[in-house]
């Protein structure tokens, strides 16, 4: 059952009434301007037995996402469509806070976020990935470890798919006498297109990006929009327990398309690896 | 998505016969689970859905009991028989996140410092879902919270609009839900003029993005108007209508 109590990192009032003060002057605690994300680094192919995989440093949080690729059966209702199936983990590695365990509310709605940013924007062509229709279709599992988490996980973990995925070598399976064969051969994903999330949090009146843990602990309300190459907005989720405004709502949508093609163009400029 | 076949037909009539603009026909009652400190039934299209609410009352397990204020608690549940498959009645991940934005929707409005150390428990129930059923469920929660008499700042009333047919609508059902090309389900507190619950799939550009919440919130209001109405005709009955009418 959902229930408000959560283990957060606890900031002291101190620490609070500071970031308050510069926060109202247009500044945040590690010096960025209210608008501005902290730096990515991406390391795309880090794990030479995965399909392809990424490793996202966003400030301190830190996720790999890992691609494996098999065939199944399609999932119903989409028989005519390959399957995409992500998952996330926050391990025990991540914070003071994080437990072994099976993933609890908050896990689940960032992997359920995440993959909606991916699913929605058909950011991987699935209809090309059928092998034998309604019977056999190729199955792409995304699978994702935080590995420190320093506020914005949706972000992070979100860059770290797109990255895996971008970076990925699909095998080539075909049907040999009523057998589904790994031919050795690569191929590249169907990419249609390049989705990319952006968080804003609310803290008093005031709309920040990126936050850091610290500021997720003092957040009012948190938004997380994604954007496809078309400047088109693909999915959305307002989180916490607060309220936007509609024209706090309209402004970050704003912000998050201008802001997401600026990520996008940074991740377009990685070396080409595989 | 590729649509496969018209959402919207020659007459501008929707695949249920309503208007661009129009809601689903939504009957909400009051009072209707004996036990429960307050509830409300509510039918949103063909939504069938039960929200019941007990508290302010002790936490079990005590050691989540928070000292300043009270914790809310929801479940949103799917009845095996509601969908067109039987669903599988233990929790799945989508129900988990549903209701962890359930939550999250109904906590703005609700005064919780009101009631330190104690529980609100919250439990919400789908008997049939016809899509839109996280807002028909926020809308009845909202009504059964009140009628709990939990002291609020504000009803919070939801709805969806949505784009079928690259035409912006209001009020997504089942069928244009899994057909069209975006589904966005909004939560709103009409006085307070927040928006407490927002979340989309599908694509959309800038300018049928600002539409479509535009008219999600007009959903909303309209919504409002629907609850208010069933609370008064609990608490004030037929007397209503007459004061009205004056």
């Amino acid at each position: 059952m959902s229930s408000s109590k959560r283990s957060t990192i606890i900031v002291e009032h101190l620490r609070k009434q500071q970031m308050w003060d510069a926060i109202s002057k247009g500044k945040r605690l590690d010096g960025r301007n209210l608008n501005e994300t902290r730096s990515i680094e991406i390391e795309q192919d880090i794990i030479k037995k995965a399909n392809g995989s990424a490793k996202v440093k966003l400030g301190n949080s830190e996720v790999v996402a890992g691609v494996k690729v098999e065939t199944g059966e399609p999932f119903e209702g989409l028989e005519n469509k390959g399957a995409l199936i992500l998952s996330a983990e926050v391990l025990p590695t991540a914070s003071p806070y994080s437990e072994p365990g099976p993933p609890d509310e908050e896990t689940i709605e960032l992997a359920r976020v995440v993959d909606r940013g991916i699913r929605e924007s058909y950011m991987i062509d699935l209809d090309k990935l059928v092998l034998v229709p309604g019977k056999i279709v190729y199955t792409i599992f995304v699978d994702c470890s935080v590995i420190n988490t320093d506020g914005n996980l949706f972000d992070a973990t979100s860059y770290a798919v797109v990255s895996a995925l971008v970076s990925s070598k699909l095998p080539v399976f075909e049907i040999q006498d009523g057998k589904v064969v790994d031919t050795g051969n690569k191929q590249d994903p169907p990419i249609t297109t390049i989705p990319i999330s952006i968080t804003a949090v609310r803290i008093g009146d005031v709309v920040i990006l990126d936050p850091t843990a610290e500021e997720e602990a003092c957040m009012d309300a948190r938004i997380t929009i994604t954007t496809n190459s078309n400047g088109h907005y693909t999915a959305l989720q307002k989180g916490s327990t607060g309220a936007f405004t509609v024209e706090q709502i309209k402004k970050a949508a704003d912000i998050a398309r201008i802001k997401g093609e600026e990520i996008r163009n940074k991740l377009k400029e990685l070396p080409k690896t595989g | 998505m590729n649509q496969t076949k018209n959402l919207i037909d020659e007459n501008g009539r929707r695949t249920d016969g309503r208007n661009p603009d129009e809601l689903r026909q939504i009957k909400i009652t009051v009072g209707v689970v004996k036990n429960a400190d307050g509830s409300a039934f509510i039918e949103f299209g063909r939504n069938k859905i039960i929200a019941a609410v007990y508290g302010p009352r002790e936490v079990h397990p005590k050691h989540m009991a928070l000292p300043d204020r009270c914790i809310l608690r929801c479940r949103y549940h799917m009845s095996p028989f509601s969908t067109d498959t039987r669903k599988n009645p233990a929790p799945s991940r989508r129900e988990v996140e549903i209701s962890k934005v359930m939550r999250e929707s109904l906590e703005p409005a609700l005064i919780l410092e009101d009631y330190p150390r104690a529980a609100i428990d919250l439990f919400v129930e789908v008997l049939q879902a016809d899509g839109g059923s996280r807002c028909a469920g926020i809308t009845a929660a909202s009504i059964a919270l009140a009628d709990a008499g939990i002291n609020m700042r504000d009803i919070v009333s939801a709805c969806a609009a949505g784009k079928i047919d690259n035409k912006i609508v209001l009020d997504i059902n089942d069928t244009e839900d899994k057909e069209g090309g975006a589904d966005m389900p909004v939560a709103y507190m009409p006085h307070l003029e927040q928006v407490t619950l927002l979340q989309l799939d599908g694509i959309l550009t800038p300018e049928q993005f600002n539409e479509c919440l535009d008219k999600a919130i007009g959903g909303c209001n309209m919504v409002y108007e629907i609850q208010r109405q069933a609370l008064m005709q609990k608490y004030f009955g037929n007397e209503t209508e007459l004061k009205e009418e004056q």
